[in-house]
């Protein structure tokens, strides 16, 4: 495995695609598809391959590479997955490849689109494989760049403008980022100080013992930074904003993956490399994550436009994934890791179908719909079972996270998970309503001109329904891989004698 | 024939590979569709009845459990697994017959639906989560098929979509079952954080020493939340009348036989601890018995034939919750049984009626139904027989066993109450019979007998209804509770007072319904008119609906329209106002940029002094100091 | 006895004139002429210092005529740009002219 650099090639995949399309006459939009699509599906490809050679008797980062890159501040180019980052990785590339077929009739500029599609599915990636400090932060303000220009050029504008959605996504993550970049500085310089040498390396941070008022410190930015990021309460008002005036792919990849980063940041390295800090902030987190759950469904409530809905909905589930980060055990840190990979694949599958239903229909306001189960049927079934798995129905994907994060927060927070898990009926509510004034009742004449997606259309569906099943019917496949990461990761955090002697 | 057991799985797999098969292959070809579905049904019938058949001829006492893993971490683990004994096995035996036969009655009643294909593949994976659900081995994955099937309900209910009335059945169905799993769902988790283990007879085991009955009420309770939305139970009985919207085939199997009896079935699967906790036992009663007796006061006065079986199913479910709360397990699972047929029968015969009326279901748009359609009348007739319990139909046995439990039990305000809602069946099930098969209204002249596909499930059926009593009947020593009982539920010795007192009030009851609507002695439209309060209220179903409906829309909609004010002019707005104060603060900076050079030259001075006097005094201190 | 201190004085008395007159005078004329005050307070700052400290060089007085020289070109240069702004908007009042802004 070794001789073959899997990782860096998954990772390069989608740059030298944007590259090639840069190079590619701009009229021969047919070849800068292919290009996409290729270079995506090679990266699902390998991501796979990581998914199924992961060693899990040996456990632990596999498939490292580290090239020494910024010797004077200890920057290596280090790259390696485990439990808690392949489901991720899986899960950016499932979404990557659906998110080119999901914008395949993008008619303006493809050449730009495409390009800098594959520009934010490279940066996405790059965080979830980066095991340096550096590195991570370096991708993570990748995916800014490309994320504005999509949203203002290619976004649409509907109750705010794409102008002031690209805007307002753009400035929050900048922020987010600022708080993050301050807590790393301050981490880099504390660690240096105790190490006597200068490291980003995340485990080799870990390992460093810090005192508790600059890990909570610290910990409170990153939780600032990523909790953004999470769409967590109260600075998540760019999340449905965002969503709206964003394209269907950039739609997909922001709900589905860039979210993620923020949960996933939070455990890799805060919880890793501040385990007291964690531990001291996390029933503030909790406290917020409740408000998510049931602020945002209750909002959710009230939207009239599909992607309002998806977009607040999302914003509830995140609540979940934040209340199991915030319980800090075994069991919640599990189901938080799997809900975002649920959550990921079945916002992506949303997104892709209410794109294709605006394309077509140009409009997602809820009240123009009616009874398309009899002129979509497929576009029906896909977004049903976006639905029933978003209400966490048992059999699809996300009731495996919801129900072990619930058993996990249970143990630490009951009156705090009593409501949290309230929210299931809200979902259910807002759901089944959107799904029922969509698809069901008499059937409207003015949408039989309305084709049911067919050809390319059907890849996301397939690709994203396919793992929401499996992942649902089977979720030792996932939940295996990232109950060993977990474990180690919180093995070597001494997270229990932090709380004994705290 | 141990293989036979350790095969069981194969009897889930194969309802729900012929829902893959007809999901992803033959939806464009509805017979080969309904067919594979009603021949994966027929094998895994036929597995049911073999291990049935092993159970009943073994000892009692004997369990069978195998499990695969499949979710599995340190602290938490849930399995995939099969219990086979004999609760499970009557159960699967139930499940299996009913939904074969309404399947088979489906050809009929379904010909030429366009959605046939999508209406078999739901039958399927309904029959297949049943079927895991009956055969759980523990309550994580009970609570994943619980959920299966009311999907495949929301589903069925909901299935002809263009119906707006459908569309909002549906949904409140799934709604309303989600409450209750709300409950359920908390008493699973707090389950799982006590004891880290969900299995039946490892939290059985657990449970023997372990008597802290300030843990064990609430999840007592939350538990019960799960049946109480899931068998209709007052306060969430709402969604099951309108769940009527559906296919009446699925009436008959989904809400009437198999699935509503789901809630049951877990009271009993999980009685080792409902029966430690003794006000949670007499809260689940209550709540049986007012359900029973409220569901048959609104069902006096409907008039929509579903409609009123319906709310017969309700009140039949609150008896067996009854029963269960009683502590009289064993009955109710015998009355489950009983039930499952006699009122199976009863959808499909009202089925076949509403067939041959082209989708007629006021009763009093029919009438003389009884020489058109001899077969369906007659096979309803001994339906109605049973579920009015006359001896010797199944019902009798089973609302017996009820009732002399209860009675010796000591509960006698709830055997009072039973025994009202008992004479109370028989009136208004043969008020149905009398003014719609023997009516003198003349609509139904032109209605014809169904096709055989359909009557022979009816004949089957009220053949299960006459003699399916007989296995839990003191005259043949009681089969049904030697196998299926529970320890602390003790059986009781026949009463042959309570017996004679049952028949009579059921007798009664039909003969009220005979002087009223048959031979119109007393006019049912006086007394309409002289209780004519008393009327509205139970045709409106005491306003139930329109206060939930009201609730709803007050606290739910409200608290939403509320919480998007907050977010839109004070989340976003302080967002915004940010955004605009950092505009703001920079145009009013800006004024101090007018371009003159000579201003800027001030500034500069300005700034040159500044510097000078601070260093000056700088050195100053420094220097001096 | 007149010292270094009375020139110096004289100097930053100059030089403060100068300041007032760049700072509030309307017409460029006479900002001008305000900027040419204010040079030759530097320019007798250099001469007296000179004078006082190092008598035996001449480095001040050199640097006092480089002053004189650069500020003829000054003058010139300025006179230029007043003149052209004049043609353009028939006034040399600074208050109406704000081209710097953005």
């Amino acid at each position: 495995m070794q001789s073959f650099h899997i990782l860096t090639v998954t990772l390069m995949a989608p740059l030298l695609g944007a590259v090639l399309i840069m190079l590619t006459p701009r009229n021969n939009e047919k070849l800068i598809r292919y290009i996409a699509a290729i270079s995506t599906f090679i990266s699902l490809i390998l991501s796979l391959v990581v998914f199924f050679g992961y060693d899990h008797s040996v456990k632990g980062m596999q498939f490292v590479e580290s090239v020494p890159w910024v010797g004077d501040l200890g920057v290596n180019f280090a790259l390696g997955v485990d439990g808690i980052s392949i489901p991720l990785l899986l899960l950016t590339n499932l979404i990557g490849f659906s998110a080119v077929y999901a914008s395949w009739h993008t008619e303006e500029r493809v050449q730009e689109f495409f390009s800098l599609l594959l520009l934010l599915i490279a940066g996405v990636m790059g965080t979830f494989l980066a095991t340096d400090l550096f590195i991570f932060f370096l991708f993570y303000e990748v995916v800014v760049v490309p994320i504005y220009i999509l949203v203002i050029v290619f976004g649409s504008s509907k109750r705010v403008t794409k102008e002031y959605a690209g805007m307002k996504l753009t400035i929050y993550l900048l922020i987010g980022s600022a708080f993050l970049l301050v807590g790393l500085i301050a981490l880099f310089v504390k660690a240096q100080a105790m190490l006597g040498y200068p490291s980003m390396d995340i485990a080799t941070l870990a390992t460093v013992q810090y005192p508790v008022e600059f890990q909570v410190l610290v910990f409170v930015l990153m939780a600032l930074g990523f909790g953004t990021l999470l769409s967590m309460f109260p600075f998540h008002a760019w999340s449905p904003d965002g969503y709206a005036g964003a394209p269907t792919a950039v739609s997909m990849i922001h709900a589905g993956v860039l979210k993620k980063i923020g949960g996933y940041g939070l455990i890799r390295i805060g919880i890793f490399i501040l385990p007291a800090g964690a531990k001291l902030v996390a029933p503030v987190i909790a406290v917020l994550a409740i408000a998510n759950v049931v602020y945002a469904a209750f909002v959710t409530l009230n939207q009239k436009d599909l992607k309002y809905i998806v977009g607040y909905s999302s914003v509830s589930h995140m609540g979940y994934v934040l209340i199991g980060i915030a319980a800090l055990n075994l069991i919640s840190l599990n189901g938080a890791v799997m809900m975002m990979f649920a959550h990921g694949v079945m916002s992506a599958l949303f997104f892709a179908m209410i794109g294709n239903l605006y394309h077509k229909s140009h409009t997602r306001n809820v009240a123009d719909f009616g009874g398309l189960a009899h002129q979509m049927p497929r576009l029906a079934f896909g977004l049903m079972l976006a639905g029933l798995a978003s209400l966490g129905l048992p059999g699809l994907v996300n009731f495996v996270g919801e129900f072990t994060i619930f058993v996990g927060a249970f143990n630490e927070y009951r009156v705090l998970t009593v409501i949290a898990v309230s929210g299931i009926v809200l979902t259910a509510v807002y759901i089944l309503r959107t799904l029922g004034d969509v698809l069901f009742g008499p059937r409207k004449a003015e949408w039989d001109h309305l084709q049911d997606l067919r050809g390319v259309e059907m890849v996301p569906l397939i690709v994203l329904g396919l793992a929401i099943i499996i992942g649902g019917v089977l979720p030792f496949t996932v939940m295996d891989l990232i109950n060993g990461g977990m474990g180690q990761l919180l093995a070597s955090t001494n997270l229990i004698q932090v709380g004994g002697s705290l | 024939m141990f293989d036979l057991f350790s095969g069981s799985w194969i009897i889930v797999a194969l309802p729900f590979a012929a829902f893959a098969a007809i999901g992803l292959f033959l939806h464009r070809w509805p017979k080969a569709a309904a067919y594979t579905s009603i021949l994966a049904m027929a094998l895994s019938t036929l597995w049911s009845i073999l291990i049935a058949i092993q159970v009943f001829t073994a000892a009692p006492g004997q369990v069978f459990t195998a499990a695969v893993r499949w979710l599995e971490m340190p602290g938490l683990r849930v399995d995939m697994g099969i219990l086979i004994d004999p609760l499970s096995a009557v159960m699967l035996l139930v499940v299996t017959i009913v939904a074969l036969l309404v399947q088979i009655y489906s050809l009929g009643y379904m010909e030429g639906d366009p959605g046939l294909s999508s209406y078999f593949a739901y039958h399927s994976i309904f029959a297949g989560s049943m079927l895991g659900l009956v055969l759980s081995s523990n309550f994580g994955q009970v609570f994943v098929f619980w959920e299966l099937v009311g999907l495949c309900s929301y589903l069925l209910i909901g299935f002809w979509f263009g119906r707006d009335s459908a569309k909002e059945a549906a949904k409140k169905a799934f709604i309303t079952n989600r409450v209750g799993d709300f409950g359920f769902l908390l008493g699973i988790l707090a389950l799982a954080v006590l004891f880290g283990n969900l299995d039946y007879q490892h939290l059985a085991m657990r449970l023997t020493d372990y008597h802290n009955l300030a843990v064990l009420l609430p999840i007592a309770l939350l538990l019960f939340a799960g049946p109480v939305g899931k068998s209709a139970q007052f306060p969430l009985h709402v969604w099951l009348p309108d769940a009527m919207e559906g296919p009446t085939p699925v009436s008959a199997l989904i809400h009437a036989a198999t699935m509503v009896a789901a809630g049951v079935y877990l009271l009993a699967r999980a009685f080792f601890i409902f029966s430690a906790v003794p006000q949670a036992m007499y809260l689940i009663a209550v709540v049986g018995g007012f359900t029973a007796l409220f569901a048959a006061s609104i069902a006096l006065v409907q008039i929509d034939i579903k409609r009123i079986l319906a709310y017969s199913t309700l009140s039949q479910l609150g008896y067996m919750v009854m029963a269960m709360g009683i502590g009289a397990m064993t009955a109710g699972m015998f009355h489950l049984m009983t039930h499952a047929f006699f009122k199976s029968l009863l959808f499909l015969g009202a089925g076949s009626v509403i067939h041959a009326m082209h989708g007629e279901q006021d009763i009093w748009k029919m009438g003389r139904l009884s020489a058109k359609m001899p077969v369906t009348t007659w096979t309803f007739v001994i339906g109605a027989l049973a579920l009015a319990g006359i001896p010797p139909l199944s019902g009798f046995w089973s609302k017996d066993e009820i009732l002399l439990g209860a009675f010796s039990r000591g509960h006698l305000f709830l055997y009072g109450l039973g025994s009202l809602v008992a004479f109370m069946t028989a009136f208004y099930m043969f008020r149905l019979i009398f003014v719609a098969f023997f009516g003198s209204g003349t609509k139904g002249s032109h209605a014809h007998e169904s096709p055989p596909v359909m009557t022979w499930p009816l004949l089957i059926l009220a053949l299960l209804s006459v003699v399916a009593g007989f296995v839990g009947s003191p005259l043949l020593g009681n089969v049904f509770g030697k196998y299926i009982n529970a320890p602390g539920a003790a059986h009781h010795e026949m009463n042959i007072a309570i017996m004679v007192v049952s028949s009579l009030l059921a007798a009664g009851g039909i003969f009220l319904a005979w002087l009223i609507y048959q031979k119109e002695v007393i006019s049912h439209l006086e007394l309409k008119q002289r209780f004519a309060s008393v009327y509205e209220i139970l045709y409106h179903k005491y306003y139930i609906d329109e206060l939930y409906a009201r609730l709803v829309a007050v606290f739910i909609d409200g608290s939403a329209r509320v919480l998007e004010w907050v977010d839109l002019k004070i989340v976003n707005g302080l967002v915004n106002g940010l955004a605009y104060f950092t505009g703001w603060s920079g145009k009013q900076l800006s004024y101090t940029e007018n371009g003159q050079v000579q201003t800027y030259a001030l500034y500069l001075f300005g700034g040159v002094l500044v510097i000078l006097v601070g260093a000056v005094l700088a050195v100053y201190y420094t220097v001096l100091a | 006895m007149i010292g270094l201190n009375h020139y110096l004085i004289l100097g930053t008395c100059l030089f403060g004139i100068g300041i007032y007159g760049v700072l509030s005078k309307r017409n460029a004329i006479a900002v001008l002429m305000s900027v040419e005050l204010m040079l030759n307070a530097a320019n007798i700052n250099f001469v007296a210092v000179n004078h006082f400290i190092r008598p035996d060089q001449a480095i001040g007085q050199l640097f006092a005529i480089f002053v004189i020289v650069v500020a003829a070109a000054e003058v010139a240069v300025g006179l230029a740009l007043i003149l052209s702004i004049y043609r353009h908007a028939s006034s040399t009042n600074l208050n109406d002219f704000n081209l710097m802004k953005w």
